[in-house]
């Protein structure tokens, strides 16, 4: 049976599609663009990871465009319009200082994407480092690394951002040194047990004898192949996170009033609940949303990088 | 040019030798196989000569010097090794040319990119391969590319961990002719560990026959295709390998 040409040839001559799937790529940067695209192949597959990329990446452009989505002020008070119900004029209504809440959602998920960026920044690298070098010294390293990872994973997260906020003061900054704290031990945990499955390896094996030195071999051989679960583990680990910012928030240990944030947001809301839902429904319905996001994100993402998913 | 005396090797103190009382002596250009059946310890000799494992006994020696246990960085320029599987040998997320460059690196040589395209021709491969990434290639090519990174540093040993063992008849064949080509271009020396006896007579000139971690006979090549070999060990072997043969 023949197949006629204009079946088999779908893409036009030259294209981009083409230059994505050309068989032979002329340069690392082609070849890695080629492997992201292979990977976004098949997070496409799933329909409820799509979903909460979008919700995702909505919520990174809120933030970014915080100012031009609102006229009113987030902080600004306006006593004579208190506590009123959604409306055109206030999309989800005003708070007890009159503050329009809308636009302290929007502002709240500045406050939010803040916490969880620095989180990521400061937990992915120390906990990969940890976990690596456990792993791949083993020994007395091992042991001692191990223990203290124990220690952190030992305390209760919210108690010890709770013990920490109190002991420094609260504030954003000092919630997020608290989060990180308790959010680095299953990552160094994560990257280790990679880590031990990969220092026998052949191609580990290899590159030792080039006479490549132990830190060389961690960070340039081991590291990346470690990347892929942990990007999976901080993503499903967000929803934890941005749910410990907003407990602390909730307790007036996170972000400090007037400052917008969804957990203070929630706990200001709660004596209104009864007459003025609004102003709790609006941030529980926020904090809720973006945790579920990132979890879809986070199983579709096992999906796509998992090693033991895939080919 | 690599003389090993009295290698003794255990895995974990006190307990029985998996290698004991291992002597051999390999000449500059020479093809030297070492055979025997699944677990009488080829592997292990190789990794404690590579370095891999500095955890023996006895004395292992490079153009009549001493090594010391753990190999400094200039042997690796001398001796390189190609593994069994070459699944597994390749890092799965650098590209071919990222993995023939890092030997270049790790030993401090400025990488030319002409020289890391030579590499692939040198072993058959064509060098718009150079971007993509292991899992893009046979297993054949895999193997090649793996010859072509032990090659890289222009070693004068190449120690061969049952280079064949992982692939399929006919990618064996084209393999074992490509490292008979590399061997006499270049002068190589080689040290090939296999089961197959038919691999070791075809590349070898001179064998050792182990068993239970010691070597029982050591001959050339030219005995072992006559069938005029003496220890009792070594003539099962070679029988079972040969009764293998037809009924293959």
């Amino acid at each position: 049976m023949t197949i006629p040409i204009e079946q088999t040839n779908r893409s036009e001559p030259g294209g981009f599609r083409q230059w994505l799937l050309a068989p032979e790529p002329e340069g690392l940067f082609q070849s890695s663009v080629q492997q992201f695209y292979q990977g976004w192949l098949k997070f496409r597959l799933h329909p409820l990871g799509l979903v909460g990329l979008a919700v995702i990446i909505l919520l990174i452009l809120v933030a970014v465009a915080a100012p031009v989505l609102t006229q009113y002020d987030p902080i600004v008070q306006d006593m004579a319009s208190r506590l009123a119900p959604p409306s055109a004029e206030h999309w989800l209504g005003t708070d007890n200082f009159g503050r329009d809440v809308f636009a302290r959602i929007i502002y709240g998920a500045r406050t939010t994407l803040y916490i969880i960026i620095l989180v990521t920044v400061i937990v992915a690298p120390i906990g990969l480092l940890i976990g690596t070098c456990s792993g791949y010294f083993g020994g007395v390293v091992d042991e001692i690394l191990m223990r203290i990872t124990d220690i952190f994973l030992s305390f209760p997260g919210l108690v010890l951002a709770l013990g920490f906020a109190a002991a420094l003061g609260p504030g954003i900054t000092n919630a997020i040194i608290a989060i990180s704290l308790t959010a680095w031990p299953p990552i160094a945990r994560l990257a280790r047990a990679e880590t031990l499955s990969l220092r026998n390896a052949d191609f580990i094996a290899a590159v030792r004898l080039q006479g490549a030195s132990s830190m060389a071999i961690i960070t340039r051989h081991i590291l990346p192949m470690c990347i892929p679960s942990v990007i999976v583990r901080v993503t499903l680990n967000m929803a934890g996170i941005i749910i410990t910012a907003a407990g602390l928030g909730f307790l007036g240990l996170g972000a400090q009033p007037p400052w917008p944030e969804w957990g203070a947001m929630a706990a200001t809301g709660r004596e209104f609940m009864l007459d003025s839902p609004w102003v709790i429904a609006a941030p529980g319905i926020a904090i809720a949303l973006v945790s579920l996001a990132f979890n879809l994100v986070g199983d579709a993402l096992r999906d796509v990088l998992d090693p033991r998913g895939g080919e | 040019m690599i003389e090993v005396e009295n290698l003794t090797i255990r895995f974990g103190a006190g307990k029985k030798p998996v290698v004991s009382n291992f002597n051999l002596a390999i000449e500059p250009g020479m093809a030297f196989g070492l055979v025997g059946e699944s677990g009488c310890g080829k592997s292990t000799v190789l990794r404690a000569i590579s370095g891999l494992n500095p955890n023996y006994e006895g004395q292992i020696k490079l153009d009549g010097k001493i090594l010391d246990h753990r190999r400094e960085r200039s042997f690796f320029r001398q001796v390189q090794m190609v593994f069994q599987d070459p699944y597994g040998s390749l890092h799965p997320r650098k590209t071919i040319r990222s993995q023939l460059k890092e030997p270049l690196r790790n030993q401090g040589i400025s990488a030319k990119s002409t020289s890391l395209d030579d590499a692939l021709q040198a072993v058959g491969l064509d060098p718009v391969l150079s971007y993509r990434f292991p899992h893009q290639l046979s297993g054949g090519q895999r193997q090649r590319v793996a010859i072509a990174r032990a090659l890289v540093l222009n070693p004068a040993i190449l120690l061969l961990d049952e280079p064949t063992s992982a692939l399929d008849v006919s990618v064996q064949a084209e393999i074992l002719n490509l490292l008979q080509d590399l061997r006499t271009e270049r002068g190589l020396t080689y040290l090939l560990v296999s089961h197959d006896l038919a691999v070791v007579s075809h590349m070898c000139s001179r064998i050792a026959i182990m068993e239970a971690g010691e070597v029982v006979e050591e001959t050339d090549i030219e005995n072992l295709r006559k069938g005029t070999i003496t220890h009792p060990y070594s003539q099962r072997l070679l029988g079972a390998s040969r009764r293998y043969g037809k009924s293959a």
